[in-house]
């Protein structure tokens, strides 16, 4: 993603759900209003579950973009 | 000249791990040394009982030295610190362990100041302290809401709150306060459990006795003074009585150590269980970081493939990986309230599929409960 800086990434591959979503909420957690964080996962569950949460949580899912592998990056600025 | 085996923790796994040794090894192959922070070894699963006075919390204990056998050494000394490179392990009494082998074990304890106002605000079941402070109560308990929940993952016993909560619905029925009450279930995830089989007979079940669930519930503070728990996605739940399970850490010593991760859980390789790809170091129990159930069970099912390893090791003997491994294997009653249980029962390739609640498997629960202490940590089974 051009112009948008994460600010932490988790690479999450190799771990199945609920391990990434766990690692976005302990992103989330962690960082500051505004940030810009990612998790990469491979794992089916975690595409349905993962920007469900972000929704559920009212922060913005900025992209999902596919990595090789078949993997899926996530990111997501935290708004509040 | 024997080889040194130290095994940090005396709970079910690290008893097991020792027992089964000291069995199987000769003192001219092995001495064996257990080093753990208490005397005494809790059956934990009790806790779940104290709530509802069906358990005495002073009841729970034995004293670990009574379930080793005569062979393995115990040193009541909680670990500091843990020396890899130089393979000795220091407690608090500055006295230092050398180790040819090791065996971590030393479980998971709860960490209440995670979050703010958990102390102040919420009661839980996860020591027998907090567990008969919430007896008391749920003694005085006469009708409002009650929210249960998950206060961080992992925890340990995964099913336990849903167990109490199925336990708390006969409580205030049999009370003749149900009417007056209000159950809501919390969890972190988007489902009532981790196991997509499991989830949908507890979500079945809840539904059939009225207990509310409030999903992607992730707390991050408790207002006491307001009676408020609110989660990181912003839901605030109003509560009379407060039931969540505290979050859990590994032993202090490992959070942040080379072998673990910051909260202390440590990197445990899935079949084999060795730690950080050491050839000397195992680890087993709510210990691990693997994303498996952390329960007495699983330790169960881990401590023979740990023990088998030393033995081929000392010895000198080539172990087969796909002979000598653990497959997940995690068993575990949930009691269903109304004197009825079902069970979960799966490995890494086959999920749980549990059979409905029935009184057998209830009363397989209350003898496990009964002869834990002369077959489990004796390793007898």
């Amino acid at each position: 993603m051009e112009g948008i800086k994460i600010t932490k990434e988790v690479d999450a591959r190799g771990s199945f759900c609920p391990g990434p979503l766990m690692e976005m909420i302990r992103l989330i957690r962690s960082a500051q209003v505004g940030d810009v964080v990612a998790v990469i996962s491979a794992d089916e569950g975690t595409k349905k579950d993962l920007p469900a949460w972000i929704k559920k949580a009212k922060h913005e899912l900025i992209a999902e973009e596919p990595v090789e592998g078949g993997a899926t990056r996530f990111i997501c600025r935290k708004l509040h | 000249m024997a080889k040194n085996i130290l095994i940090l923790g005396g709970g079910t796994g690290g008893s097991i791990v020792a027992n089964i040794l000291a069995r199987s090894l000769s003192p001219q192959e092995a001495t064996i040394t257990v080093i753990t922070a208490s005397p005494q070894h809790i059956y934990q699963p009790y806790q779940l009982y104290i709530p509802f006075g069906y358990q005495d919390p002073r009841k729970i204990a034995r004293s670990e030295r009574s379930l080793l056998h005569r062979r393995v050494a115990l040193v009541v000394d909680p670990v500091e610190a843990l020396d890899i490179k130089n393979q000795t392990v220091v407690c608090r009494s500055h006295k230092s362990y050398p180790y040819d082998y090791l065996v971590i074990a030393t479980g998971s304890t709860v960490d209440e100041q995670q979050i703010p106002g958990f102390k102040e605000g919420a009661d839980h079941f996860y020591t027998p302290e907090a567990a008969f402070v919430l007896y008391e109560k749920l003694q005085n308990f006469n009708g409002g809401t009650i929210v249960v929940g998950i206060g961080g993952l992992p925890y340990k016993c995964p099913v336990a709150p849903i167990e109490f909560t199925f336990m708390l619905e006969e409580f205030l029925t049999k009370k003749a306060i149900r009417q007056q009450s209000e159950i809501i279930y919390t969890f972190p995830l988007n489902d009532v459990f981790n196991i997509k089989t499991a989830a949908d007979y507890i979500k079945a079940d809840f539904d059939k006795r009225n207990i509310k669930t409030e999903l992607f519930f992730n707390l991050s503070e408790i207002h006491p003074e307001k009676k408020i728990a609110e989660s990181i996605e912003g839901t605030e739940l109003s509560y009379d009585l407060l039931v969540m399970t505290p979050p859990h850490k590994g032993a202090t010593f490992l959070r942040g150590h080379e072998i673990a991760d910051a909260d202390g859980w440590v990197q445990t390789d899935r079949h084999s269980l060795k730690v950080a790809q050491l050839e000397n170091v195992w680890s087993l129990g709510d210990t691990t970081n693997l994303p498996i159930s952390k329960a007495g069970s699983t330790a169960h099912f881990q401590a023979p493939v740990i023990a088998k390893q030393i033995c081929a090791a000392i010895r000198k003997e080539t172990v087969d990986p796909e002979k000598v491994k653990y497959n997940g294997h995690v068993a575990c009653f949930i009691e269903s309230g109304y004197g009825k249980a079902t069970m979960l029962d799966f490995d890494y390739e086959h999920p749980p599929q549990p059979p409905p609640p029935t009184e057998f498997i209830h009363f397989q629960k209350l003898a496990l409960n009964k002869f834990y202490w002369y077959l489990i940590p004796k390793a007898l089974i």
